[in-house]
């Protein structure tokens, strides 16, 4: 099964969309309720960094029988220092954006954290890749 | 123990949401950094914050929250309020400080 979203930067009122719809889809699945919880940390931190840092961003997640892989591709200003990205408590978000609650340098970590595999690829000026895979 | 109970024991105001009053409360979480709640906060806990942006509903709700209390006087915005009530995700309300509100919550919740 394959599900596609789309992610408007700076709208942050539709935050969390996604997720709750591959909530939804992978609760009807019977997916085992710990990796669902994985699963949308994973998706929402990844919904957010794209709200909070790009223009736009397409979201695909693919439901197999063996593991559940999210790809997240966006249009933005991209990440120069990917290992510095993944620093806990590293941040290049807004003051607006902190204030919210967001930004504390806690979203990439979360992510490896929850995820079974997790790549992150960016090109300065063009845009952020992310593929996250949890096993199931 | 409800979030109900919890609102009648603390004297919490309902601002919204009222739907999951009776929501099992297990445990509380006190942040107000996002991705600190959907990293570490257990499901059935109460949050305890100060943000009230609309953020905190898809938090709440992804993370399968009892419900949320807004310290020092917060109110929800408008469409966090119109979110929780179609989710009946009650949101709570103290005059209180963090520290204090959370103190009374962890008594609570421990000597249930």
């Amino acid at each position: 099964m394959q599900l596609e979203y789309s992610i408007e930067g700076g709208d942050f009122s539709h935050a969390g969309f996604a997720s709750s719809q591959v909530k939804r889809v992978l609760k009807q699945l019977n997916v085992d309720p710990k990796l669902i919880k994985r699963v949308v940390v994973c998706l929402y931190e990844a919904e957010v960094n794209v709200v909070a840092h790009a223009y736009s961003g397409i979201i695909h997640v693919l439901i197999n029988t063996n593991e559940i892989v999210m790809k997240l591709a966006d249009k933005g200003p991209g990440i120069p220092d990917i290992s510095l990205a993944m620093q806990k408590g590293y941040s290049t978000a807004s003051d607006k954006v902190r204030e919210m609650g967001f930004g504390a340098g806690m979203g990439l970590p979360n992510i490896q954290h929850n995820a079974d595999d997790f790549k992150i690829s960016s090109n300065v000026g063009e845009g952020t890749n992310l593929e996250i895979t949890i096993k199931l | 123990m409800t979030v109900d109970d919890v609102v009648k024991t603390l004297n919490l105001k309902v601002f919204c949401g009222e739907e999951g009053l009776s929501r099992q409360v297990e445990n509380g979480y006190t942040s107000d950094l996002l991705s600190d709640v959907m990293g570490h906060a257990d499901a059935g806990s109460i949050w305890i914050t100060l943000q009230s942006h609309i953020n905190i509903m898809a938090v709440a709700s992804l993370k399968e929250l009892a419900g949320i209390v807004l310290v020092k006087g917060n109110k929800p915005d408008e469409d966090t309020i119109r979110q929780s009530n179609i989710e009946g995700m009650p949101i709570l309300g103290t005059d209180l400080e963090a520290f204090e509100i959370t103190g009374r919550l962890y008594q609570l919740i421990r000597s249930a």
